[in-house]
């Protein structure tokens, strides 16, 4: 399965399994979904399950917080993670405190689904990564997969999770992973182990990181495209590094880490998102306060430029092959 | 080419920006006689299934039962029988005697806050009394009569003004923020409008599984301005949801009087024409127009004819909060101006007026209220009082964040815990 295929599966399946789950948001319904992540799911489960909303994403998840404090699983979509911050009182003011707010006599068991990142000419509003915003604000748990295995086993964890999540999904590799080789081809999921997505029910534990190439020689802390990014630098440069997925960034698998960099001792964060504040900022600090005494060398971020996501310019601003083979050498000579 | 296509500006008018004043300032002399105050029996009872269109005419009239000389009369009069009329005006005076006496504890230094709904005791009062036991409110902070219509029991309510040990919501919001699900009481916010679109996303859930409970939404007309208002009306609209949408126009957003929020040019009720959604505009103090709208809206939602807008129109009597001086930006003899006198005063009125009450019961129903906020008062000031030390576990802040604490607060509560001899004695929680 690609990443789509993965994520409709999983839907499928909650929907078969849970009554309450209900998919709502722009175009989900009969269309199917703009990335075709909903296609299907209306005609099997019906219109009062999944359906079509107004564009108006503050109502979306406000009539999201509702239909979860009558008692359902609402999965409302937002058609591009630049298009979430119309919902943000909702998500950080409602869902993500109403538990605490009314001691645990409501909640908000929704999951909201987004396609996010760049690298794909998306221009200033189709290729943000605004998971910086969402770690900040304390309720809401923040989950992004880097494959079709990951995406389904969380998107399902996520699902039946009683918190509310923001599933991010990195567009740029719904349908092969992208190696930020962007003169080559992108192979299809097909070709890579993270397609093989069993059949039916499985779910991944929200809350833990995944070593995707074990290593001695320094930990990469990255999570959706960057894992495969990555993944082809490392494999082209000849480190012995040891790359962490982290899969759920709220809550942190703080222990794969801190353990990580305590066996390399070096450290290199790698996501898309713009760097001030951006939650590599808190990757670095973590490490920096768990790990001192064990480090060799500084903690290096390759992140996006702190400037709006440019369209021309996308391979000069995407932190790709080249700007972290650059900061893995820089790491290695100290 | 010459300059053609720039226009000449010399010989046009110059714009002027228009800014809303209200029309009397501390000062003045209030004179509302220019308010329309249309006859009772001006507005027809259409059939709960109306079309949105067939009440354009409700949306900019004013729907009233009550006559100023107490007798209750046209298609909208519900026809309550004297112990309903009795109960109801017992809960109104009740919220009255309940919001004096915890201003006072305010005042006193009890507290940090409150907020009293003086002269919009018909609001919630009435409309509670109309809605089934089990339909979900969503209240704004000015709605305390629902619980109170509903008996959910005063010492809870102040506990949680106090953020006392018996606080069911420990300590963890500002006074008056309650929450009580059991009493279908949603929790409430601080951020203005945001319950619009959850209210009707209950609503839908309450559909999609084929129940037979509605929602019912409260917010003060300053907050329709609010992009949530908005939102929630198309999603009403559009998904037909069985959803009583209360705009409570009581004149005043803080300092901003209703013109900040478009009230100059139309009225909140007609917003529902343009959602294609049936509106009610009513003497918010007329406690029985009150009720008859808000019933008119239930059957209308529980038939599965759709939402209904109700605006209610009312006079805020008091400063917004316990942190408002309202001297200071409005005219002080307002609302004994206000041409629609006062909800309490009037249900008594009618009741006598249909000899089933006198102002004798009147006067010593208001003492019987009196004592027994002030007994409930004494029982909840033995939980604690807010400032008196600290009335919860510390440990209980980083609970409900989530369902189960993650590790980075359970480490987060180990080192303030850590901190707690140091912060506040050896003794620990002192002044417990």
């Amino acid at each position: 399965m690609n990443m789509i295929e993965a994520i409709n599966d999983a839907l499928d399946i909650m929907l078969a399994r849970d009554p309450d789950v209900v998919v709502l948001g722009e175009d989900v319904g009969y269309f199917g979904g703009v990335f075709r992540a909903t296609a299907g799911l209306q005609e099997k489960h019906g219109k009062t399950r999944v359906f079509d909303t107004p564009i108006t994403e503050c109502g979306i998840i406000g009539v999201a917080v509702g239909m979860g404090a009558y008692g359902m699983r609402p999965v409302p979509e937002i058609q591009f993670a630049d298009y979430i911050y119309p919902a943000l009182d909702q998500l950080v003011s409602e869902a993500a405190r109403l538990r605490y707010r009314s001691a645990g006599d409501f909640i908000a068991p929704m999951t909201v689904r987004s396609p996010f990142g760049g690298g794909i000419f998306g221009g200033q509003t189709h290729s943000q990564s605004p998971e910086g915003i969402f770690t900040h604000c304390s309720g809401l748990k923040t989950v992004i997969p880097a494959t079709p295995y990951d995406a389904k086993g969380l998107l399902i964890a996520a699902i039946e999770d009683n918190d509310p999540v923001i599933f991010f999904e990195p567009k740029r590799i719904y349908n092969g992973p992208f190696s930020g080789y962007y003169d080559r081809p992108v192979e299809p999921w097909a070709k890579h182990d993270g397609s093989v997505v069993p059949e039916g029910y499985y779910r991944i534990e929200l809350g833990k990181a995944k070593i995707v190439r074990p290593g001695s020689d320094v930990t990469i802390l990255c999570y959706g495209t960057m894992v495969h990014v990555v993944q082809a630098v490392v494999a082209d440069a000849g480190i012995d590094a040891e790359i962490v997925d982290l899969r759920t960034l709220m809550p942190l698998d703080v222990a794969t880490i801190e353990e990580s960099v305590k066996r390399t001792g070096r450290c290199l964060i790698v996501h898309e998102a713009t760097r001030t504040s951006g939650f590599g900022a808190e990757l670095a600090a973590t490490v920096q306060e768990r790990c001192f005494y064990h480090l060799e060398a500084p903690v290096e971020r390759v992140t996006g430029f702190d400037t709006p996501y440019p369209h021309s310019l996308e391979w000069a601003y995407f932190p790709g092959p080249v700007r972290i083979a650059t900061a893995l050498e820089k790491i290695m000579r100290v | 080419m010459p300059d053609a296509h720039i226009r000449k500006t010399d010989n046009l008018p110059q714009l002027s920006l228009h800014i809303p004043e209200p029309r009397f300032r501390p000062g003045d002399a209030p004179d509302f006689s220019d308010i329309a105050v249309p006859a009772v029996g001006a507005l027809s009872r259409p059939a709960e299934s109306a079309t949105p269109a067939a009440m354009r005419d409700h949306a900019y009239g004013l729907v009233r039962v009550l006559e100023f000389d107490g007798s209750a009369s046209g298609p909208w009069n519900p026809r309550l029988s004297p112990d309903r009329l009795r109960a109801m005006l017992r809960y109104m005076m009740l919220v009255r005697a309940f919001d004096d006496r915890m201003f006072r504890a305010q005042r006193q230094g009890k507290t940090s806050f409150y907020m009293k709904s003086t002269g919009e005791e018909a609001v919630s009062v009435a409309a509670t009394m109309a809605l089934a036991r089990d339909d979900m409110c969503f209240p704004s902070y000015r709605q305390q009569g629902i619980l109170i219509t509903r008996d959910y029991p005063l010492i809870d309510m102040m506990n949680q003004i106090y953020s006392n040990r018996g606080d069911p919501l420990k300590g963890r919001q500002l006074p008056i923020m309650y929450s009580a699900k059991d009493y279908g009481f949603f929790s409430v916010s601080g951020n203005l409008a945001t319950q619009y679109p959850q209210a009707v996303g209950w609503a839908m859930a309450s559909a999609a599984k084929g129940d037979s409970r509605i929602a019912a939404v409260w917010c003060g007309e300053g907050s329709t301005a609010e992009g949530d208002f908005h939102s929630a009306m198309t999603f009403a609209a559009v998904y037909n949801a069985p959803v009583i949408l209360n705009v409570v126009n009581n004149q005043w957003a803080i300092s901003s009087f209703s013109g900040f929020a478009g009230g100059e040019r139309t009225t909140f009720a007609a917003r529902a024409v343009g959602y294609g959604i049936a509106s009610l505009r009513v003497d918010g103090n007329d406690p029985l127009a009150v009720y008859a709208a808000t019933q008119w809206a239930s059957d209308r939602a529980r038939t599965d004819n759709g939402p209904t807008l109700i605006e209610h129109f009312t006079y805020r009597a008091e400063g917004h909060s316990t942190s408002d001086d309202p001297s200071a930006y409005r005219a002080r003899e307002e609302y004994a101006a206000w041409p629609f006198g006062d909800p309490v005063l009037r249900l008594k009125q009618h009741l006598i007026a249909l000899g089933e009450w006198d102002e004798g019961r009147y006067a010593a129903q208001a003492t019987e209220l009196a004592d027994l906020v002030k007994a409930s008062q004494k029982e909840a000031e033995k939980n604690g009082i807010l400032g008196h030390g600290l009335h919860q576990p510390l440990a209980s802040m980083f609970e409900d964040v989530f369902e189960q604490l993650p590790p980075h607060l359970v480490e987060q509560r180990e080192q303030m815990l850590a901190e707690q001899t140091r912060k506040f004695g050896p003794k620990g929680r002192q002044c417990q």
